[in-house]
């Protein structure tokens, strides 16, 4: 997962044993790496004898993957999400893609917590995790950015699709039932704030994920379990403005007299071909 | 229960650029990006400097390779590095090869939700130090309608939207007109339309725009919003070979039919900007 270099650094050093400027494993102190791994059942390691090159990358591996992951929930954690953030963010301001981030928070969790316990909490946690992992695209990424707020980054997500795609989240959390003790299942909902990036333009962390929590504090304080989504601007046209925008490439161009059917599709074919600024 | 709200109506612009540098201001603009905006400003530029005129274009684009890549020009030194105090204005001046003068925003310009006012007060500086240098100063804005194209816009007194007769391009171009109108009370905006198929289409198009204006913008409106058709630029093979070789149209083929509309654009742009502005 992560960087390939360092993975030649050190086979490259291993390998040339006569080297000076060698890792020796035994100069290494890796009993702390270790510890965090072993109670970490995903990642088994293998012997150092036989390969120290190999054992060296499986526990780099194992650090980076602990170090995105959020270890309760199995979600992405708060810096790998900023990570995925930037890049859509670059990705935008050249794409011009529609991205819409969501910002969600469980309702009244502490009370859940006061009333259950930490560990039915946890419980919580980790069902609506999986929840909110089921209701979006393989493509999306959901995050815990901490507490009981989670994140979600939905690329290429038109802005007629996110209300659906929220709505549908919030539902889907309300209908969940969690099973916290084997007498007592409880139901909790969710608030959501979403924003999208501005389209062209080169936004930031800081900006975008402040106009997401706006949202959510709008949806909490109009009484939670509710969705609230920054309207996207440059998409205030209506139907019946597209429709009469467009009357003339279906139903002929009074202004040029002819039917226009056939040579405006081919402008606009021409139009995607000549693309270039 | 879920709502769709909308944001925060406090980011209506208000021009604030001194009137006698203003007038000399054009904002470029598009709705929609990849529609050829950076082109059409740098072939204009080309093409108001062989009519005489001191021509500065400031790409207010945070897309910098656009500019840069239209006229094989590669700029070290950006507003950006003139506002952080990195470099002196006059080092971010560059000479295109069309005869006119090209200035980076640079990544200075990223998203303000809202726009910081020393940003904003280092850019109108920067512009009234500028401008009256210049005859027309052709204001490169980014595409759509964020916070950085609306300022830019407000800086200056006539608005040229670039528009191609691709639908989506058209519903954003009109989103365009609809929030100048709305935002920055303008009264008109000039229209050309790239990559026509067919003279005339360009017109037809600026019409059409019009009429969806009357009827469901300007009905209500106090002050009714005119499109100007300023030109069409057809769809012409020359066009994309210039671009590949990364040369103005003046320089790679002077001739063509893109070129001849971009001069006849040029002359209707000094007629009715300048003459009329001075």
């Amino acid at each position: 997962m992560f960087p390939p270099r360092l993975f030649q650094l050190i086979s490259y050093s291993v390998a040339s044993a006569t080297d000076s400027s060698v890792i020796r494993l035994s100069d290494l102190r890796l009993d702390d790496a270790r510890a965090l791994l072993e109670h970490d059942p995903s990642s088994e390691l293998p012997s150092p004898e036989a390969s120290p090159a190999v054992y060296m990358q499986t526990i780099l591996d194992a650090l980076c993957e602990l170090s995105l992951r959020d270890p309760l929930t199995g979600l992405s954690n708060r810096r790998h999400f900023n990570h995925l953030l930037n890049r859509e963010i670059e990705s935008v301001a050249r794409s011009g893609e529609s991205v819409l981030l969501l910002i969600m928070d469980i309702d009244h969790f502490k009370k859940v917590n006061d009333t259950y316990g930490h560990h039915a909490g946890d419980l919580v946690l980790q069902a609506v995790s999986k929840c909110l992992e089921a209701c979006v695209r393989p493509m999306d990424t959901v995050s815990r950015f901490g507490g009981e707020e989670f994140a979600a980054i939905l690329p290429n997500c038109p802005s007629s699709f996110g209300p659906v795609v929220a709505e549908r989240i919030r539902e889907a959390v309300a209908a969940l039932a969690i099973t916290v003790s084997p007498s007592e299942t409880i139901q909790v909902t969710i608030s959501i704030g979403g924003a999208y990036a501005p389209e062209w333009v080169r936004s930031t962390i800081e900006l975008w994920t402040e106009r997401a929590d706006e949202q959510l504090y709008r949806a909490k304080s109009a009484g939670r379990n509710r969705v609230f989504i920054e309207e996207q601007r440059g998409v205030a046209v209506s139907a019946d403005e597209k429709g009469m925008l467009f009357g003339h490439l279906l139903f002929g161009d009074p202004a040029s007299g002819g039917v226009a059917g056939d040579a405006s599709s081919s402008a606009v074919a021409d139009s995607e071909m000549n693309r270039a600024n | 229960m879920s709502e769709v709200s909308n944001p925060p109506q406090d980011a209506v612009v208000e021009p604030t650029l001194a009137l006698k540098s203003r007038s000399k201001v054009i904002a470029v603009t598009s709705g929609k990006g990849g529609v050829g905006k950076t082109f059409v400003s740098a072939n204009l530029a080309s093409a108001l400097a062989k009519r005489g005129l001191r021509v500065l274009v400031l790409d207010a684009d945070l897309g910098l390779a656009n500019l840069d890549v239209v006229l094989n020009l590669y700029p070290k030194i950006t507003l950006h590095d003139v506002f952080t105090g990195k470099s002196k204005l006059e080092d971010a001046i560059y000479k295109a090869p069309g005869g006119f003068s090209v200035l980076l925003a640079g990544s200075g310009m990223v998203e303000y939700s809202r726009l910081a006012p020393e940003v904003r007060d280092d850019f109108l500086r920067i512009m009234e130090t500028l401008v009256p240098n210049y005859d027309i100063v052709l204001l490169d804005t980014g595409a759509g309608i964020s916070d950085v194209v609306l300022f830019a816009v407000s800086m200056a007194s006539e608005v040229l939207l670039v528009a191609t007769p691709e639908p989506t391009a058209l519903t954003d171009a009109y989103a365009t007109i609809k929030v100048l109108g709305a935002q920055q009370k303008r009264q008109s905006i000039r229209v050309v339309i790239n990559q026509v198929a067919r003279t005339g289409d360009g017109t037809a198009i600026t019409t059409q725009l019009q009429q969806v204006l009357d009827r469901f913008v300007n009905k209500d409106s106090e002050h009714p919003l005119k499109l100007i058709h300023m030109g069409d630029i057809p769809a012409d093979p020359a066009v994309r070979q210039a671009i590949m070789k990364r040369q103005l149209l003046a320089q790679s083929d002077p001739g063509c039919a893109a070129a001849l509309a971009i001069t006849q654009l040029a002359s209707k742009v000094e007629s009715a900007v300048i003459k009329h502005g001075a």
